[in-house]
């Protein structure tokens, strides 16, 4: 066993601090310390992107990414973007669209196009296609999940203009 | 991200680096200090999207890892008097986005955005990519296409040695292992760029990939560099190569001549990405589409 050491982290808006050795993967330290069992852990070898949360405003791949070096960040996994009561706008076109069949790349997915889109909020389906390419799923063949991303971009740019 | 993970995680290994006990030095001076106190026991950590992978598979062993995310002086894009100068620190997605920098040398961005996918990119820096020395990364070739230098820092000041001169044999660099690479710089590019890659899939390192800047005038080609990716132990840079286009208007008896000397210059060796005639075959066609492609644009 390796020393312990303290660490500070912010996710989906709570803060934590935990003692954990700083070889730990931050993909285990959200899911078996934290219970936030929404990033999978997929491929453990950074191809996959299930484990993808957002650190700092980037999308990371959580399976690649050492506790220590995630003491201060601040972290948004798929539990902080809604919930079964209340749907994110990415998540109700998922299903929307027919977006996942067995749904074990969804969080992943979702989370990594939710970045996406506050980058490039109007993104042409290329862009959707390479936005996400660090995300592998292995049933849809992705033609819904693209479209689900399109539409949910739309779905915000028009709230956005009925507001404006 | 190599293969070889994939070996190991189908035969059912566990994926945890060994204990290692973790420094993160606000300062570069403090991040040499732990290097000159542990020595070779000691590595520094960038993006980590190469180092991580090989400690879980603990290939790599690192007793003390030196984490440089909080050392500001490391990163940042700087475009004065002509010149690039990139924080070694900087990440292929900051690149990407810098206007600045697609502005003073497109080449950049056109190169980092076949590398890896939107989160390596997100993690992974261009002092990582050119120092760890691995003959798949792609910058390495382009910086020795633009002639960069890269700059070292360790316990006795700062010394520069020229890209073109880095890269001695795979993951064998000029870098002594008590240095830090800080910074990257290169004379702003003129005329036109390509970056040509041939990989299997999104996130795979090149099968061939070649750099090629060139400058044109009244008809004539001024000047060429051309380097390439994954096609030896190191990257490789062919004078030959941009000198058989030097002088000539760039037809297509010039382009061939200026692949023959590329290709001359090579020496791939067979993996999972094919025999090494088959990469040859492959670094003929891209060679020649990333010269065309420059030529171009010039």
């Amino acid at each position: 066993m390796g020393k312990k050491m303290q660490i500070a982290l912010t996710v989906n808006g709570e803060a934590h601090e935990l003692l954990a050795e700083p070889r730990e993967l931050l993909i285990y330290v959200l899911r078996e310390r934290l219970n936030l069992t929404g990033p999978h852990a997929g491929c453990e070898t950074s191809h996959c992107g299930a484990c993808t949360v957002e650190m700092n405003g980037k999308s990371v791949k959580s399976c690649t990414v050492f506790a220590a070096q995630a003491n201060g960040a601040t972290i948004t996994t798929i539990e902080g973007l809604g919930s079964p009561d209340s749907l994110s706008v990415l998540q109700q076109s998922f299903r929307e669209h027919h977006g996942l069949q067995c749904g074990y790349c969804t969080p992943g997915m979702i989370t990594r196009a939710h970045r996406l889109l506050q980058e490039n909020p109007d993104p042409t389906e290329e862009e959707v296609r390479f936005g996400i390419s660090g995300n592998l799923c292995r049933c849809t063949g992705y033609q819904n999940i693209v479209k689900a991303i399109l539409a949910a971009a739309a779905t915000i740019n028009g709230a956005k203009e009925a507001a404006e | 991200m190599s293969n070889v993970l994939w070996q190991h995680r189908l035969g059912g290994e566990q994926m945890i680096a060994a204990a290692f006990e973790y420094h993160r030095p606000a300062h570069l001076k403090g991040a040499l200090g732990v290097l000159a106190e542990y020595g070779d026991d000691a590595r520094v950590l960038a993006g980590g999207h190469s180092l991580i992978p090989m400690m879980k598979l603990r290939m790599a062993s690192v007793g003390h890892l030196i984490d440089l995310q909080d050392i500001a002086e490391l990163k940042g894009i700087r475009v004065a008097g002509g010149r690039v100068t990139i924080g070694a620190m900087t990440t292929q997605h900051e690149m990407i986005a810098s206007t600045e920098l697609s502005s003073a040398a497109p080449v950049i961005a056109e190169a980092a955005v076949q590398i890896a996918d939107p989160q390596v990119r997100y993690m992974g820096t261009l002092g990582g990519n050119v120092a760890n020395g691995d003959p798949g990364n792609d910058m390495p070739g382009l910086m020795q296409c633009l002639d960069a230098t890269f700059t070292l820092a360790g316990p006795d000041g700062t010394r520069e040695v020229a890209a073109r001169d880095f890269y001695h044999s795979a993951y064998v660099t000029a870098r002594g292992d008590d240095e830090i690479l800080t910074r990257i710089s290169f004379a702003a590019p003129k005329g036109g760029y390509a970056y040509e890659k041939q990989k299997r899939k999104i996130g795979d390192y090149a099968t061939a990939a070649c750099a090629v800047q060139v400058t044109m005038a009244g008809g004539k080609v001024t000047s060429a560099s051309i380097a390439m990716t994954n096609l030896s132990d190191t990257p490789i840079f062919s004078a030959a190569a941009g000198a058989a286009l030097v002088g000539t208007s760039g037809d297509a008896a010039a382009v061939k001549a200026a692949v023959t000397a590329a290709v001359a210059a090579i020496n791939p060796t067979g993996d999972n990405r094919g025999p090494a005639e088959f990469k040859r075959h492959v670094a003929g066609i891209i060679i020649g589409r990333a010269i065309m492609r420059a030529l171009s644009r010039a």
